[in-house]
């Protein structure tokens, strides 16, 4: 049975973390707020894009198209670019996406394809070095960004196509959390390199629209690719920078609310052994007095 | 009415503009163009360079570095890499744009040195259209 003075402490301990967790939940949702706009910014730019560029890639398909949309014709090296966030302390946020890498990363080696892995963000990095540390080709740190522009994900975009370029993979695909709500974040796979894009829907008024292209089809598509990953990539990055707050957020309301109770189970289990005490104490007083 | 349409300015970071325009001049990559209501559909990529737009309520101008334009007849949509009103523009921002171009240009393989050549001209052309002037 611990004394009364170490029950206190535990009830102070608890207290003070329970005011952290508050303050980071609060924290996480102002800056949910920001990063939820950012995203529905972001979003207009991105679909236009995908669709101008999906209609483009479907009707220039062929053996003259561009190796970023028709790929090398392997897929022997496969690139995994395992998108996580810079902190912890946002529930199975980072977790569920390194579980999903490692399971790909486990099927390709399974296979007899060969991995390498690309990571934005520490926490995936700690995650999964242990198992594949000699895969890993580079770091992306973006811990000194405060908001992450589309600067950054240009940067990421082209050192992969770079990479591509110099033949060192023939897949790549990134992993993220898609943002669906404040309690639900979808851990996604999406295939980059080379681009796949939706169908444009059949019957669709703007697929039967016939354009003229300046300066060509080809010019335009070879100039649009690249920047198509990086569109992608920056998409990624803000539905995860949304996701991360997300999840932070609804971790932080739990903690806050788990510490709530413990609170309230300490003081109750406090005021019983004072009782205790004090019960005790009066019991060898009337027993002396008796005893006279 | 048939004489305006629908004209949208993305970046990637955010919407700068929609809104009903009578015309609107796009830096193309082959030349300059302008869209007007029922133009024939076209698509063109953009050099760095100033987009004016005309409508109704008076005109505006957004100096873009590069992306692509989509024209219909209903409508015109710029989709920028980077965009921002001229006003905003400071010789900073400016500064920013020609070391980037200059970056790029450091390291160009033989494919691209032309293109990226032509687009440290085209910042310079840009510059001196809002009179600012490109340094070094």
């Amino acid at each position: 049975m611990p004394n009364l003075k170490d029950l206190k402490n535990r009830i102070e301990s608890v207290k003070s973390t329970r005011k952290i967790t508050k303050a980071m939940q609060m924290v996480a949702a102002a800056k949910l707020r920001r990063a939820q706009e950012a995203a529905e910014a972001g979003r207009p730019y991105a679909e236009r894009f995908n669709a101008v560029l999906g209609g483009l890639a479907a009707s220039s398909g062929g053996d003259s198209a561009p190796k970023l949309l028709s790929g090398t014709g392997s897929d022997q090296v496969h690139m995994l670019v395992v998108m996580t966030a810079e902190r912890g302390l946002c529930g199975g946020f980072n977790s569920s996406i390194a579980k999903m890498a490692r399971a790909k990363a486990e099927e390709l080696i399974a296979s007899g394809k060969t991995v390498k892995m690309l990571t934005v963000g520490k926490k995936g990095r700690e995650q999964l070095k242990r198992d594949f540390e000699d895969t890993m080709v580079d770091h992306v740190d973006l811990s000194s960004v405060r908001n992450v522009g589309y600067d950054n994900a240009q940067g990421i975009a082209n050192d992969l196509i770079h990479r591509f370029n110099e033949g060192e993979f023939d897949v790549a695909t990134i992993f993220y959390n898609k943002f669906e709500s404040v309690i639900s974040q979808i851990p996604t796979a999406q295939q980059v390199i080379p681009a796949s894009f939706d169908a444009p829907e059949e019957g669709a008024e703007e697929a039967s629209t016939v354009y003229d292209y300046e300066p060509s089809e080809e010019g335009i598509l070879a100039t649009l690719l690249p920047s198509g990953v990086a569109t992608q990539v920056f998409t990624a990055l803000l539905e995860n920078g949304a996701s991360e707050q997300g999840a932070r957020m609804s971790a932080m309301d739990n903690a806050t609310r788990n510490a709530g109770d413990m609170i309230d189970k300490l003081t109750i289990q406090y005021n019983r052994s004072r009782q205790a005490v004090i019960t005790n104490e009066l019991i060898e007083i009337i027993s002396g007095a008796e005893a006279l | 009415m048939a004489d305006t349409m629908q004209f949208d300015l993305v970046s990637p970071e955010r919407s700068l503009a929609s809104l009903q325009a009578t015309a609107v001049q796009l830096p193309g990559a082959d030349g300059d163009l302008t869209a007007m209501p029922n133009h024939a559909p076209t698509i063109t990529t953009l050099r760095p360079g100033i987009v004016r737009v005309e409508s109704p309520e008076g005109n505006a101008e957004f100096v873009v570095t590069g992306g692509f334009a989509e024209v219909t007849a209903a409508g015109t949509s710029v989709l920028a890499e980077r965009a921002l009103p001229v006003s905003e523009v400071t010789q900073d921002i400016l500064d920013g744009f020609v070391s980037d171009a200059a970056a790029a240009s450091s390291n160009a393989t033989a494919e691209n040195l032309d293109e990226l050549a032509k687009r440290t001209v085209d910042i310079a052309a840009m510059a001196s259209d809002l009179g600012l002037s490109v340094k070094g």
